[in-house]
């Protein structure tokens, strides 16, 4: 997939005096590639080509995130999942910025980017272990170069930030990106990253989807300037891209990426999207927002307008997009089917990996315990052999 | 090298240096630990021979400072991160004990942490406010860190290789009023410890003191003062406060039969708190007093003027011995 940069430096500059109203459905600046009636649109600096077959993909993989998450949604309204972070809405901006990016490079996770870790190729029952309770995490990180999911807002900016300014010392030309969201905007350690990011020029590309929301709180709870306008006060660009538009925020993307390759530094990208599900299960939205907000970017689809591309350009038939739904089903199974047949965790695992070479106390706990547990199912046999 | 008389600063300096020599991937990171050599001088010097790359100046932010080490470590780099005094490491408080404490734990053992968190700890120099605390029980408390604290030159450089060398996150004290205490030291020989083993410092016979990092001279001197009243005591150097060899500890209060330990934290949960716990449920037949505690009181570190009445005094620690003598 070729895509035609134009922009060298800097990000687009706002009007003097202009705060931006980020939660208006045109907001200034915003680079756009695919309108949501799934029409083609120029951007002066930002270009993307496909070739029919890889719009086809980039579908597949949109349509196949999506089922899976609403997957994980059910699964949780069936007591299978303790509690899921449903990516609805944000299709786009995360298989966008995930097919940016190399397999070598790096991604540093949220809880909710379920889209990229598809595209680094994690197995998705590797995500749902923690959210089922069994692990904390889990899967190996450096095997996809995924790291594991962060709860604590904001915290992951710092290691992605770390591991780029490693990546520098190894004369590599691999980048990471940096997921986190608008409430996470408003930590400490985003500004830290940002400000070692940009001291030491460090290879990462800082990903925002701005959705709007951080839980119950609105993006002007959060920030009275655009979030991606905060980028020149740290000395790197900043782009608002549309993250509903998965062409747009693919080239974006790859552009920050190559930015960061070629020892520019640091990019912040703020996909601006929705999140058109709860925060988490745990979360009712309707107590905050209001339907006609809702409605407005349900218009805005991240899916559908390309699917309307595809058919506008012959590049689909009903054939095709039954065989991705018939797909997306398989997925489905394989994801119930998966986690229902999760085992839990042997209780003694709780002592195992608290240190990499050991640890007295944890030694002598782990030995306690497994006593205490011995006593049981000894009493049990007893009891089975006497009745 | 046969052995010379090092400074605890210099001892330091030299297990970064060897450390940095010996392992490409070392690092030493921190505020003003470059051009400077540190506040305390610890890093003096490696700026000049290692270079910017491996010894970095960093932006005054403790929690990007831990938060980037980690990211460093995950990408195999060992870092040894200097956090300029104990009472500046709050801002990092959430790096250490949500994120570098448990990402081990949070990839099932298949992701490694060498960080190694350098703090000048506890008080005693006359500083100001934020500069003089004892904040071991909160890093202690957090199983997925090592904590350690050396109380003498030899120690703090044989402690200071052997936690940079450790895979797991260490969170390194350095007591900051013994920093320029004199012992001799051959870099070159080999330790005679490891990492997580308590010392007998002194043997004794009538009770056991047991302390770590600044208060272990302050118990030596207290035992050669009981001596010269015919009290025989043993003072154990902890120098590991998670893991804590017990079985060292153990063994000397079986013999001594009383135990008082002495810290600067407050005594309220700190870690007398859990040695005594600990040394009741081992060595309840063989006490003949309740370990006793003696450490700062449960106020927040005085300005420094009143600091001595804050802190573990000679006299303090004498008044609690003969207390539990006469039981």
């Amino acid at each position: 997939m070729n895509v035609t940069v134009k922009r060298k430096t800097g990000a687009p500059k706002a009007a003097p005096g202009d705060h931006g109203t980020p939660a208006e459905s045109g907001p200034p600046d915003l680079v756009q590639l695919l309108t949501p009636e799934g029409e083609r649109r120029e951007h002066p600096d930002f270009s993307v080509e496909t070739t029919p077959e890889e719009l086809r993909s980039i579908y597949r993989d949109l349509v196949l995130v999506r089922r899976f998450d609403a997957e994980a949604t059910s699964l949780q309204r069936q007591g299978e999942l303790g509690l899921w972070a449903s990516l609805l809405g944000q299709e786009a901006a995360q298989v966008g910025s995930g097919r940016a990016m190399r397999p070598s490079d790096y991604a540093f996770p949220t809880y909710r980017e379920h889209g990229v870790a598809w595209c680094k190729g994690v197995d998705p029952l590797n995500l749902l272990g923690m959210f089922r309770g069994v692990n904390h995490g889990g899967w190996d990180p450096n095997e996809k170069n995924f790291h594991l999911y962060t709860i604590v807002i904001g915290s992951q900016t710092l290691h992605a930030t770390g591991y780029a300014m490693g990546i520098t010392k190894d004369g590599s030309d691999d980048a990471v990106i940096a997921y986190f969201g608008d409430g996470a905007s408003s930590q400490g350690d985003v500004s830290e990253a940002f400000t070692f990011a940009s001291v030491y020029n460090a290879p990462v590309v800082f990903f925002c989807q701005n959705n709007q929301w951080a839980i119950s709180e609105p993006t002007e709870k959060q920030t009275r300037v655009p979030l991606y306008q905060r980028a020149s006060g740290f000395g790197f660009p900043g782009v608002r891209v549309d993250g509903n538009d998965v062409l747009a925020v693919l080239a974006v993307t790859r552009w920050a990426l190559e930015r960061a390759r070629s020892g520019q530094g640091p990019t912040l990208v703020e996909a601006f999207t929705y999140r058109m599900g709860a925060h988490t299960t745990s979360d009712d939205p309707t107590r905050y927002r209001i339907a006609d907000e809702l409605e407005s970017w349900r218009l805005k689809d991240p899916i559908e307008r390309v699917k309307a591309y595809l058919l506008r350009e012959g590049w689909a038939d009903s054939e095709f997009l039954e065989s991705v739904e018939a797909e997306s089903e398989q997925l489905a199974r394989r994801v119930r089917e998966g986690v229902r047949s999760m085992p839990d965790p042997d209780p003694s695992s709780i002592f195992e990996h608290v240190y990499a070479e050991g640890h007295a106390l944890v030694d002598e706990e782990r030995e306690g315990y497994l006593a205490y547990a011995a006593s049981f199912t000894d009493a049990g046999t007893d009891k089975g052999e006497n009745a | 090298m046969a052995a010379e008389q090092f400074t605890m600063v210099k001892a330091l300096n030299e297990a970064l240096r060897r450390s940095l020599d010996e392992n490409p991937k070392t690092l030493v990171m921190g505020e003003d630990v470059g051009r400077l050599g540190g506040v305390f001088r610890v890093t003096d010097g490696l700026h000049k021979d290692f270079g910017e790359s491996r010894v970095i100046d960093t932006p005054l932010a403790e929690s990007g400072i831990v938060g980037t080490a980690i990211g460093l470590a995950l990408r195999g780099y060992r870092p040894v991160v200097e956090i300029q005094f104990d009472g500046f490491v709050y801002p990092a408080f959430d790096q250490i004990v949500t994120q570098l404490a448990k990402m081990h734990a949070r990839a099932l053992g298949q992701i490694k942490l060498p960080v190694t968190i350098r703090i000048p700890f506890a008080g005693g120099i006359g500083a100001v406010e934020h500069h003089s605390e004892s904040h071991e029980a909160y890093f202690a408390h957090t199983a997925g860190l090592k904590v350690v604290a050396p109380s003498n030159p030899a120690d703090a450089y044989w402690m200071l290789r052997q936690s940079i060398a450790s895979d797991d996150p260490v969170v390194f004290l350095e007591p900051k009023r013994r920093y320029w205490d004199k012992a001799a030291l051959d870099p070159s020989g080999t330790p005679d410890l490891g990492l997580h083993q308590a010392r007998i410092a002194r043997p004794g016979r009538d009770l056991t003191l047991i302390a770590y990092g600044p208060m272990v001279k302050l118990c030596l001197e207290a035992a050669a003062a009981a001596a010269e009243d015919g009290q025989q005591l043993e003072v154990v150097d902890l120098r590991s406060l998670s893991p804590v060899d017990f079985d060292t500890l153990a063994e000397s209060v079986k013999r001594t039969g009383r135990a008082v330990v002495v810290h600067e934290a407050p005594v309220f949960l700190g870690m007398g708190a859990e040695l005594a716990a600990r040394i009741t449920e081992r060595c309840f037949y063989s006490l003949e007093a309740p370990v006793l505690r003696v450490g700062g009181y449960f106020a927040p570190y005085p300005p420094s003027r009143v600091e001595d009445a804050f802190l573990p005094d000679l006299d303090r620690v004498l008044d609690a011995v003969d207390r539990a003598l006469a039981f």
